[in-house]
């Protein structure tokens, strides 16, 4: 029986010929992640076990960027604790307030991961990676601090679901749209401990700011992990940012699947995931009109610099709606660089949008946005649950930036045809 | 093996129904054992005993990825959790932290509260000895027994370090 690509990928890096669903492994990591609220934990179960090493000072990424520039006393002192880490040990990849973006945008632009790497992050969206071809999973805290310490972690193979691209995306759909039909199709549990492997024509014409943004949400599925074919993007991506060689896998003919699922692109409309779930899936056709308080556009899933010209492109010559606040954070240094240099920057604020150093903030409720009881927004993060943005009565959208840029206009969830 | 008394509950328990975010702040295990399952079953933490065992449907320790939620029913004298499936995150964080945990929607349907059961965590036997009923969960592969009766994954690489 043939292996999947998630499958190769683990079977190399545990040093065995093959491996099967099911099969307990020991494989080593390219690369361990931690962030400001997760790196601490690990640190003080790094210290405890007695460990005075690391494995490899330049395969560790320490990203201080969930509550930073630190909001409050409690997460200066956590991020002390991670710098001091990074200190002890001489870890080349800290990046701190001035250098820093949201992890799982910047470990890629950094070429810090790439195709058939093994790598774990303390924290849940880790399996971003997977779109340039790498197996990448979130972890606890106790295993961040295990792969530090050994550069090798456990492992259960995992049985993938094959899930088939056809067509192309027509105008104003994204990735984002692709992925929330997905999960609003096979659930929040729908691939429980399972590979969400992308195949298929339609992968092609989808860019890599589409790919990580799918590959971001897998877990908002339920999977382990979801990973993307090597195809001539990918390359084009990796070339000039990764140091280190890499690899391509792919999938063998007969690897076996669980289930399939078939999505053609060029059907796909605008899709949004209603409170309190990303399964809650509806088209904004369905839906438009409910009103709006705030537009988050940023996070791990969509603040790359794609995100931030379709934003831009709906903006321009618009105003936000009275009455709504828009928060417009991208997701590094190099995208805000890059809005800088393009004018979107000044597109954003021409329209009334307010523009953030890059970080987290509002996504997991942290900072830079918290809604108030009652309040609705629209916003272009991952995760809908309760109480997510701020108070428990508070609601999130989640949207593609087109639709979120065309809801602050309106100041009501709406399409960007709308604006036409 | 192993022999205790069960506090069975349904699917989809989830890391805030085992301990609630509220209690994060104070982690030490046995503040979290005091405050264990109690949004579901108050009487669960005053009646526990040491040797005791859970017993969930699918989708046991669903939710956030806080370790929080194992150490905290670990802390609480239960033995081990037998459950229909468990979420990815809690599987590892559980194996991680030294606490064994058994797959087995057999068993999972067919034990009830109150019932007195036996698990051999070599062969993966579970016996409900109340009932008599036999139920087999795939058995812990060396590995993963090895770091469990090494007290968790850190202290398992340790040993392994100096050995
Ligand atoms: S942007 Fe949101 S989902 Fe992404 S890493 Fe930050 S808090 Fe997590």
């Amino acid at each position: 029986m043939g292996m999947t690509m998630t499958q190769k990928i683990l079977a190399t890096h545990a040093g065995l010929p093959s491996v099967k669903a099911g099969d307990l492994i020991e494989a080593k990591l390219d690369l361990v992640l931690g962030n400001d609220v997760t790196t601490p934990v690990a640190v003080s179960v790094f210290d405890q076990a007695g460990f005075t090493g690391i494995f490899d000072k330049d395969r560790i990424a320490i990203v201080l960027d969930h509550y930073t520039p630190c909001k409050d006393i409690k997460s200066a002192q956590l991020c002390k604790t991670a710098r001091e880490f990074a200190h002890r040990f001489g870890i080349t990849h800290l990046y701190d307030v001035g250098q820093v973006g949201i992890e799982h945008a910047l470990l890629p632009e950094k070429g810090l991961v790439g195709p058939g790497d093994c790598v774990i992050g303390a924290d849940s969206h880790t399996c971003t990676y997977g779109a340039l071809g790498a197996f990448s999973t979130g972890v606890g805290s106790t295993d961040m601090a295990a792969g530090m310490a050994v550069g090798e972690n456990w492992f259960k193979v995992p049985p993938a679901i094959r899930v088939t691209l056809t067509g192309t995306l027509p105008p104003y759909v994204s990735g984002k749209d692709v992925i929330l039909h997905l999960i609003g199709r096979i659930g929040v549990d729908g691939a429980l401990y399972k590979s969400l492997e992308f195949s298929g024509e339609g992968v092609k014409a989808l860019s890599m700011d589409d790919r990580f943004t799918i590959a971001n949400m897998a877990i908002e599925a339920g999977a382990k992990n979801g990973i993307f074919p090597v195809d001539e993007k990918t390359v084009e991506y990796v070339t000039g940012r990764m140091s280190r060689p890499w690899t391509a896998y792919e999938a063998d003919a007969d690897a076996e699947y669980e289930s399939e699922v078939v999505i053609d692109l060029s059907r796909l409309e605008p899709t949004v995931s209603l409170p309190h779930l990303p399964s809650n899936t509806r088209t904004v056709s369905e839906v438009r009109g409910m009103p709006v308080d705030q537009v988050v556009i940023g996070s791990c899933t969509n603040g790359r610099i794609s995100d931030m010209r379709v934003a831009a492109s709906i903006l321009q010559g618009h105003r936000v709606a009275d009455g709504v606040r828009c928060i417009v954070i991208p997701a590094t240094q190099e995208v805000s660089r890059q809005c800088l240099r393009e004018g979107l920057t000044e597109i954003f604020l021409d329209a009334g949008c307010a523009f953030s150093t890059p970080t987290c903030g509002p996504c997991l409720g942290g900072h830079m946005g918290c809604m108030a009881e009652g309040e609705r927004a629209v916003a272009t993060t991952n995760r809908n649950f309760v109480g997510r943005m701020g108070h428990t009565e508070s609601e999130v959208i989640l949207a593609s930036p087109a639709v979120a840029a065309a809801s602050a206009v309106k100041g009501a969830l709406a399409s960007p045809a709308d604006l036409d | 093996m192993v022999t205790g008394k069960v506090f069975k509950y349904g699917d989809n328990v989830d890391t805030d129904v085992i301990i609630p975010a509220r209690y994060l702040n104070a982690p030490s295990p046995e503040e979290l054992a005091k405050h264990c399952m109690e949004d579901i079953d108050a009487a669960f933490a005053p009646t526990v005993k040491k040797g005791d065992i859970m017993v969930g449907g699918w989708n046991f320790g669903c939710g956030s990825s806080r370790e929080h939620a194992p150490i905290a029913i670990q802390a609480s004298g239960v033995e081990c959790v037998i459950a229909a499936s468990f979420a990815r995150i809690f599987y590892r964080n559980a194996i991680n932290i030294g606490f064994p945990i058994l797959e087995c929607p057999e068993a999972a349907e067919a034990i009830r509260n109150g019932d007195t059961v036996s698990v051999d965590y070599d062969t993966g036997a579970i016996t409900d000895e109340t009932t008599g009923a036999k139920f087999q969960a795939v058995a812990f592969p060396a590995f993963i027994n090895n770091i469990i009766s090494h007290g968790g994954l850190l202290a398992y690489l340790k040993s392994r370090q100096n050995g």
